[in-house]
């Protein structure tokens, strides 16, 4: 033991550091995608996202305006300011600072902020970093200011354009209520149909019942794949087609065997007393049911719940077959996967947004209700094995 | 009617209808069709019984049989016929695949897929699993490892185009090569390897699941064992590796089967990043190329992925007999 406990500390330590490496790991992607959502297009361009928190280095051209030239001992001079006044003042953000000027296209940035460049036949020019200028000619500017060139630090800037681009004019706004309209139906309904079919395979007696289960766990794994085509062919033929009604009953089967699974495994756990004294009483299955057994397994019924939830609203294969392919009726993936990764492969700024606007979702479900997912994914899998 | 509006009555006519369906099933059965009282009370009593299993089960038999169970043989029968399902052409579509080269490379991909996705998910979440469990700040570790599995495939494939972009400014692949004067490169279109740049992308996804389940089955572990080994003098390694590992076997075991079946039907991957081009192609995304355009063909790839699936489901209804007994 002496030794294991000297040895402690540095363990711990390694441990610590990996666990640290590991989930930076994890993380990162993530937060790349995260940053660069709150970005320009430009910006993504320019810059890494890993650089977003520091100010960028930008070159620009102007040409100061030659009216309103003043004369000062003996010269003619203008003032003004090239941050707020000049021809990029859209673009230059309160709290730019100019770095270096230059008189021409070839030497950009020449003289430092606050130096004296030389503009030839005795005139000059002074640009400070905060974007002030003096420009001085011995003869008249006749209306027309010296071309200068300078180089700024952009401060770092973030923006909602992308999200407001996604969800009011590239349709986000509707796909989105397309994935909560199939996803919440297809998420209840099927933890009633469930809940019956387990509390009958876990606690009444009946011939076949092994076989049932066996049957549900094997369905488990079967490749919804093999679903699509006969059941669309299916739909079509009863009238269904592709629909919303349609998704909702697809999806209804594709999440019971494993809410059956869930739920039975649950409940087959829950006290025989209870049960076998309520039948004493003289209730019926149907009562049983209803007020103890159903209140009791709240916490598998909400992790299938949210099982059931993330699978559905992730979800791209049943949406790109049960629903029609209309713009109307398209869900958050497929409109990520079909149009937006298409149609504007390049414009990383909105691929971001839009990717976030499909997960904030999930995640906040999922870190609010983790406790009944992890609880959910160790009785349908540690009980199994 | 605007969707949300359906989706809302949907949910009432469901919920109710359910409720509907089984009370007044209960009802009629008790009070109707073999009521308490009368000649045999007794024997009505347990005929009912023995009917009220189905009346609780029924809907949920008449979901799984039509839109699981009946797809498999549905599937098989339409893989015999042709594009347009007009003519009966036996295993013509199969022949066809058969001598297909993207077929071939699909199968051969799914294989890579299948052998490393299933071992570096359980392998990293094992180790995620055991390195959090003593550490104070392991919950928050575990929650974010954890996190990509709410994330969509679609959504984790997004993320990690970002991280594979070819201009040095985007991707981090490339901006560690630019940082090293490399020029860029585009991971998704390199031959080969961009097989397991994409697997990549899964294994982020199912790491944090095959933690979770793992950590708990750590957790089962009797203390005893592990004490009476660190009394006979096992590092931490031999502990780990000679004394919990081989307890929560089973529990691998069902860790890497359940990803294994996850990885023959993910098809967002493939579908969102590279479209199954530059030999990425896989059996599910390989059948949806086909899927709407020649029915025939799509529903024989099912039927091999079907196949491929068929020991894992065998292996899986075996084990879950021999927990019921």
């Amino acid at each position: 033991m002496a030794a294991i406990a000297g040895q402690k500390s540095r363990l711990t330590w390694a441990v610590n550091i990996s666990v640290v490496i590991m989930v930076v790991a994890w993380l990162i992607p993530t937060v790349g995608l995260l940053v660069s959502s709150f970005r320009t297009t430009d910006q993504i361009s320019q810059s890494g996202w890993w650089d977003a928190a520091f100010p960028v280095e930008k070159a620009f051209r102007d040409r100061i305006p030659g009216d309103g030239e003043t004369q000062a001992d003996g010269k003619y001079v203008l003032t003004g300011d090239l941050l707020t006044n000049g021809q990029n003042a859209a673009d230059l953000k309160p709290g730019t600072v100019i770095k270096a000027f230059g008189t021409s296209g070839i030497k950009p940035s020449k003289y430092k902020a606050g130096e004296t460049a030389d503009l030839g036949d005795g005139g000059t020019l002074v640009v400070n970093k905060d974007g002030s200028y003096t420009a001085t000619s011995t003869t008249s500017f006749e209306g027309s200011g010296p071309r200068v060139y300078f180089v700024a630090d952009m401060p770092p800037a973030f923006t909602l354009s992308n999200y407001k681009e996604v969800l009011f004019s590239d349709g986000m706004g509707q796909a989105f209520m397309n994935t909560l309209t199939v996803t919440i139906p297809a998420t209840i309904i099927p933890i009633l149909v469930a809940a019956f079919a387990a509390y009958a395979l876990a606690w009444m007696e009946f011939p076949g019942r092994g076989l049932l289960i066996a049957a549900v766990v094997g369905l488990l794994v079967v490749p919804l794949q093999l679903a699509l085509v006969p059941l669309l062919r299916l739909h079509q033929d009863i009238g269904i087609g592709q629909s919303f009604l349609g998704i909702w009953l697809a999806h209804t089967g594709f999440g019971l065997p494993l809410a059956i699974y869930l739920l039975r495994n649950y409940m087959v756990g829950l006290p025989r007393d209870i049960i076998e004294s309520a039948k004493v009483d003289g209730a019926t299955d149907f009562q049983i049911f209803m007020k103890i057994v159903l209140p009791l397994s709240f916490p598998a019924l909400a992790s299938f719940a949210i099982f059931q939830f993330l699978w559905v609203w992730n979800d791209l294969l049943v949406a790109k077959v049960f629903l029609p392919a209309n713009d109307g009726s398209k869900v958050m993936t497929v409109k990520i996967a079909d149009d937006l990764l298409g149609s504007r492969g390049g414009d990383w700024g909105i691929l971001a947004a839009a990717a976030f606007v499909s997960i904030a979702v999930p995640l906040l479900v999922f870190f609010s209700m983790q406790r009944y997912l992890v609880r959910g994914l160790l009785a349908g899998s540690v009980k199994g094995g | 009617m605007s969707p949300i509006l359906q989706g809302l009555i949907t949910i009432v006519l469901g919920v109710g209808g359910c409720v509907a369906y089984f009370y007044t099933s209960n009802l009629i059965l008790d009070k109707v069709i073999f009521p308490p009282k009368g000649a045999n009370p007794g024997r009505n009593i347990n005929r009912a019984n023995m009917v009220r299993p189905w009346l609780f089960m029924l809907p949920a038999i008449l979901a799984l049989g039509t839109y699981l169970a009946y797809p498999v043989v549905g599937s098989f029968w339409r893989s015999l016929f042709n594009r347009d399902g007009s003519q009966f052409i036996g295993l013509g579509n199969y022949e066809k695949l058969a001598v297909d080269d993207t077929f071939r490379q699909a199968v051969l991909n799914n294989f890579l897929w299948v052998l490393f996705v299933p071992a570096l998910a359980t392998f990293f979440g094992l180790m995620a699993a055991q390195l959090t469990d003593r550490l104070k700040w392991g919950n928050f570790a575990k929650s974010l490892i954890f996190m990509p599995m709410a994330i969509s495939f679609v959504g984790a494939s997004l993320i990690w185009k970002f991280v594979y972009a070819n201009n040095p400014t985007i991707g981090m692949i490339n901006a560690v090569r630019d940082y090293f004067h490399l020029i860029p490169v585009d991971p998704l279109q390199i031959p080969f390897w961009n097989n397991f740049f994409l697997m990549v992308i899964l294994i982020w996804i199912q790491t944090g699941f095959a933690m979770v389940i793992l950590s708990g089955a750590l957790r089962g572990i009797p203390e005893e064992t592990v004490e009476a080994a660190v009394l006979d003098g096992a590092n931490s390694f031999q502990l780990f590796f000679k004394i919990k590992v081989p307890q929560i076997m089973s529990t691998i075991i069902v860790v890497w089967t359940t990803i294994t079946i996850l990885v023959l039907k993910v098809f967002d991957i493939v579908y969102a990043t590279t479209g199954g081009n530059f030999g990425t192609q896989i059996l599910p995304s390989y059948m949806m190329q086909y899927m709407f355009r020649d029915d025939g063909r799509a529903t024989a790839v099912a039927f091999v992925i079907m196949i491929i699936v068929l020991p894992v489901m065998i292996w899986n209804i075996v084990q879950a007999r021999k927990e019921l007994r």
